[in-house]
């Protein structure tokens, strides 16, 4: 498993990201930069981190989304290739076009840092092979502009194809109140392409790698992108 | 010297913040009256906050020095050798003028400056904290002021991408007017790859880097040194406007350049902007500076010398280059997308040269434009010292148990989780304990090695007592290093305080700053940076006399750390350190009895040095499951966090002597832990604690749903932690006060 991970002027957690990704796979990821025209040869996995690419002044990943990489990135996801957003990789993969969808202000118009739970609600993609459908982990999330909308038809579209990713819940896997964060509607934290290679999520699986540092449910994340294989 | 710039008259000078003598002082220095621009350099360096002119005498009493420090106050910034080749790089300082004209912006570029302060030093940021005071919550600016601030802090560090992982919020009328935002920021460097802002060599580049020079922020560290009055509003203007952003990409490029060995001394531009960077580099170096403002990239046309030698625009830095890699430099700033220019050299006339479109406007002696600086002994007079209060006198007006209650819910008890879940405290992935413990924890790399930071201060006892305040305050940040097993190692102080032209107020700051050195002596905690904020009143009004403490301690193995939660039921409380029942200046006093009376209790540091030494020897010996300070509110409000932390209840019992009852769970003696240990651990803690001389008391155990306190109805925790939490929330969702002005 090849991964790059991609540093756009302002990303600041590429590091947390290689972290996780080198746990994982024992190797550490390329750290590819947004200028360049073609990702490093044999990528099997893109990471778009979080951070606040150029600011986030305009919108959050508008700028980003139109760097020269992104071009390469496009391709990539429509080979098969994996492509991973996080945060604002997620902001900026929404803004490039690759998934459906905007991340507006949370609702309370507050950045919130916490650690929050998710539901797990498919498990048979590359992303999410390592935990069971169903099951509620315990995330971080740290974002100003997470709240996920969509106009009806692409959601009942997202919902029919089953790919929501994971939704916001408390820690039993309850939905609704004050388990959803940021005003997402019907509580989504992440979701697919349609052929589930491409994922974006607000939450930062990459910060729960460690028992010291929180817990260690966002590992599973990382360890099914270890274990994928592309197709011959 | 030219016929453009305004004459220079007494009213031009009064207006620069110059007093009659010290214009005089120039006169004599230069032998002519200066040029405008001149006088515009002297003003920024002669102020009160970039010439420490009242405070200087008193902080040469402070201990600076220790094996274990690389550089103490003089620098960006502090450092400490860390051991393995590494040094802590910390710095804290104020933001409080600005803040209080416009909050967002105020605290962000607060948190930005102190982050420059760091990485100038060639550390890379890894913590930020902060020391805030608003005025009372009933104020009609208050809201408004606490939002915009914490806003600003977290808009600022969450891009900038450090967490922001602990810090300190208090409430209180004598801020109405002054608020305080002090911000500290914690970086790591090796110990062979730290840079200064001494310049050496002659004929070298000096380069400025990064954003472009505006108008924003002339005259803010002038404005900075002065009294507030009704026109403070107009002085919106002379805030400086943050883009955290710039200053990420600034950082990743000072980095890599100074990585590359392209650095010869670094400066930033805060304070005072291109004038005080470029006079401490050349004085420091005995060198002369000359710069060539037609050099200097400018976002707005037509900026006059006067304007860019006092532009506090920010995310900027000057640097002397090693001529041979300027090449290499340019292009890492290139890439980064940063303006590099080369706007001057070091020469060897000791003079400090400023050329702008073919004229000179400044030729001013560099060494004497700091160390000349008027130095003053100000008159100051000691407080009458008050009586120590006799607790048996004060009746409780409420029950013990509806006392704790309104304790946990007043607001500078009540939780911070709104304000800290603004802050991303988890970035970097090293945050071992968050924010709302004694001390925050964060690993070194993939460690085991770890940083214990907190801010402190207890203004309130500051104000009864400036001397013993200003101990207690560095004791208590020694106490909270402790309380998580780490060992102090240096401190950084942001010494807030009102006119010091007021003998009464420069009484408090002689005092405050005796009491910092004695107990920074006695506990081997030197101090390695600091900032001092004076001037902090508003129409005659002074603050509460604020010397903010921040800690830094080492922990060998973050996953021995200590922390406040309650581990299990059954566990046994042991109190640590004696209790006399000492309500003078408690949070008892003020918010369950509506008074403040009495001295404030005192710090006997070797007692402080034995109890600590002795907690830190059970955590790492591995027999207490829990550590918590014991500090406002008493052993009462100590087991109640605990308790709130874990959701874990716990039975108080108290000595049968102990009387008055309320008095001993709610005085604010010092020097004090609660620990808990399993009872199977108990001989061993408190063989311990006999064979070191430490007094302890047995003071019930944990376990059940409630906190009991002794001969009182049990308070369910959840309800306890319902009005803990829920009290910021609320406040802050009222309506904005629509007579306020919102930026």
């Amino acid at each position: 498993m090849k991964a790059a991970v991609v540093l756009f002027p302002g990303s600041n957690r590429e590091g947390d990201a290689a972290r996780a990704i080198e746990q994982a796979t024992g190797v550490k990821p390329v750290i590819a930069w947004h200028g360049d025209h073609d990702l490093p040869a044999g990528t099997d996995l893109v990471v778009l981190p979080g951070g606040f690419s150029y600011g986030d002044y305009l919108r959050c990943g508008a700028i980003a989304a139109r760097s020269k990489l992104m071009d390469a990135i496009r391709l990539h996801a429509e080979k098969g290739g994996l492509v991973l957003g996080i945060c604002n990789g997620f902001q900026i993969l929404v803004e490039s076009g690759l998934l459906p969808g905007v991340l507006m202000r949370n609702a309370d118009l507050r950045f919130v840092c916490r650690m929050q739970h998710l539901r797990v609600e498919r498990n048979d993609t590359p992303f999410a092979k390592a935990y069971a459908k169903d099951q509620v982990i315990k995330v971080a999330i740290a974002h100003g502009e997470g709240n996920y909308v969509a106009d009806a038809e692409t959601i009942a579209r997202l919902e029919g194809e089953g790919r929501v990713a994971f939704r916001y819940c408390d820690a039993e896997g309850q939905l609704g109140g004050a388990a959803n964060p940021n005003g997402s509607i019907n509580h989504i934290a992440g979701v697919y392409s349609e052929n589930f290679n491409v994922l974006g999520l607000m939450p930062h699986p990459e910060n729960l790698i460690d028992g010291l540092v929180g817990g260690t449910d966002g590992k599973g994340m990382f360890s099914s992108l270890a274990a994928f294989r592309r197709a011959a | 010297m030219t016929a453009l710039e305004p004459e220079i008259t007494a009213e031009v000078v009064a207006q620069h913040g110059l007093k009659p003598d010290e214009y005089e002082r120039i006169l004599k220095l230069i032998g002519r009256a200066p040029s405008f621009t001149e006088l515009g350099i002297f003003s920024a360096m002669w102020n009160e906050h970039c010439s420490y002119k009242s405070s200087r005498l008193h902080l040469r009493s402070l201990p600076t020095k220790a094996p274990w420090v690389i550089q103490g106050p003089g620098e960006n910034a502090g450092v400490i050798d860390i051991g393995d080749g590494l040094a802590c790089v910390f710095k804290m300082e104020s933001h409080n003028h600005p803040s209080f004209i416009e909050p967002y912006q105020g605290a962000a570029t607060g948190v930005g400056g102190i982050l420059r302060d760091v990485f100038t030093m060639g550390a890379r940021p890894v913590a930020c904290l902060n020391l805030l005071r608003f005025g009372s919550p009933d104020h009609p600016r208050t809201r408004h002021l606490v939002s915009g601030v914490v806003a600003g802090i977290g808009g600022y560090g969450n891009s900038f991408g450090v967490p922001t992982v602990g810090g300190s919020v208090n409430f209180d009328s004598r801020y109405d007017g002054n608020i305080l935002v002090n911000a500290m920021a914690v970086g790591i460097a090796k110990t062979n790859e730290i840079f200064y802002a001494k310049a050496t060599g002659v004929g070298r580049p000096i380069v400025y880097l990064g954003s472009k020079t505006g108008r924003d922020g002339i005259h803010g560290a002038t404005m900075a040194s002065a009294e507030f009055d009704e026109n403070s509003e107009e002085k919106r203007p002379t805030v400086q406007v943050g883009d955290p952003f710039s200053e990420k990409l600034l950082l990743e490029a000072c980095l890599e350049i100074m990585q590359k060995g392209c650095v010869i001394a670094i400066q930033d531009m805060g304070a005072a902007g291109l004038t005080s960077s470029a006079v401490e580099m050349g004085a420091k170096g005995d060198l002369g500076i000359e710069l060539d403002l037609d050099k200097v990239p400018c976002r707005e046309t037509g900026m006059t010398a006067y304007e860019m030698m006092l532009s506090e625009s920010q995310e900027r830095m000057l640097m002397v280059l090693d001529p041979a890699r300027e090449a290499e430099a340019e292009a890492i700033f290139q890439k980064w997308g940063l303006d590099f220019a080369i706007i001057g050299k070091t020469t060897d006339t000791l003079r400090f040269i400023i050329k702008h479109q073919g004229e000179i406007k400044a030729d001013l002696p560099i060494k004497e434009l700091g160390d000349q600086a008027p130095l003053y002994d100000r008159p100051w007079t000691t407080p009458a010292p008050l009586e120590i209060l006799d607790a048996a006198r004060i009746k409780p007006p409420v029950a013990n148990a509806q006392a704790l209650l309104q304790l946990v819910r007043s607001p500078d008890q009540a939780s911070k989780r709104w304000v800290w879940e603004q802050y991303d405290h988890l970035i970097l992935g090293n945050t071992v304990q968050q924010p709302g413990g004694d001390a925050a924890v964060i690993r070194l790399g993939d460690g085991p090695k770890g940083l214990a930071l907190c801010t402190d201060v207890t203004q309130r006892y500051c104000e009864a007592d400036p001397f013993e305040g200003g101990k207690q305050a560095v004791a208590e940040a020694w106490r909270n290093l402790t309380a998580v097993g780490a060992r102090p190692m240096a401190l950084t102080d942001n010494l807030n305080f009102g006119n010091p032209e007021r003998p009464e107020i420069m009484g408090q700051f002689v005092l405050a700053v005796r009491g910092i050195g004695e107990a920074a002596r006695a506990l081997d905690f030197p101090i390695v940076s600091g900032n001092v904020s004076l001037y902090n009143e508003t129409q005659g009004r002074g603050i509460l006399p604020t010397p903010a403490i921040g800690g830094v301690g080492l922990v060998d193995d973050v996953s021995r750390t200590a922390s406040l939660n309650f581990k299990a039921a059954g566990d046994v409380i042991i109190v640590i350190g004696k209790t006399t029942g000492w309500l003078g200046q408690s949070v008892y006093l003020r918010d369950v009895c509506g008074t403040a009376a009495g001295a404030p209790p005192p710090v006997d540091l070797a007692e402080e040095r034995r109890n600590g030494d002795a907690v830190r020897d059970l955590i790492a010996r591995n027999v207490v499951t829990a550590v918590h300070d014991i500090s406002d509110g008493g052993i009462a409000l100590a087991i109640a966090e605990m308790a709130m932390a874990s959701g874990i209840g716990a039975t108080v019992k108290a000595p049968a002597e102990a009387s008055p009852l309320h008095a001993w769970l709610f005085g604010e003696d010092q020097s004090r832990y609660v620990v808990t240990t399993p009872s199977s651990c108990l001989v061993d803690v408190l063989a311990v604690l006999a064979a070191r001389g430490v007094t302890c008391f047995v003071a019930g155990a944990t376990g059940g749903d409630s906190v009991v306190l002794p001969g009182e109805k049990p308070v369910l925790v959840a309800q306890l932690r319902t009005t803990h939490q829920g009290w910021l929330p609320a406040y802050m969702s009222g309506a904005v006060d629509h007579s306020d002005r919102t930026p």
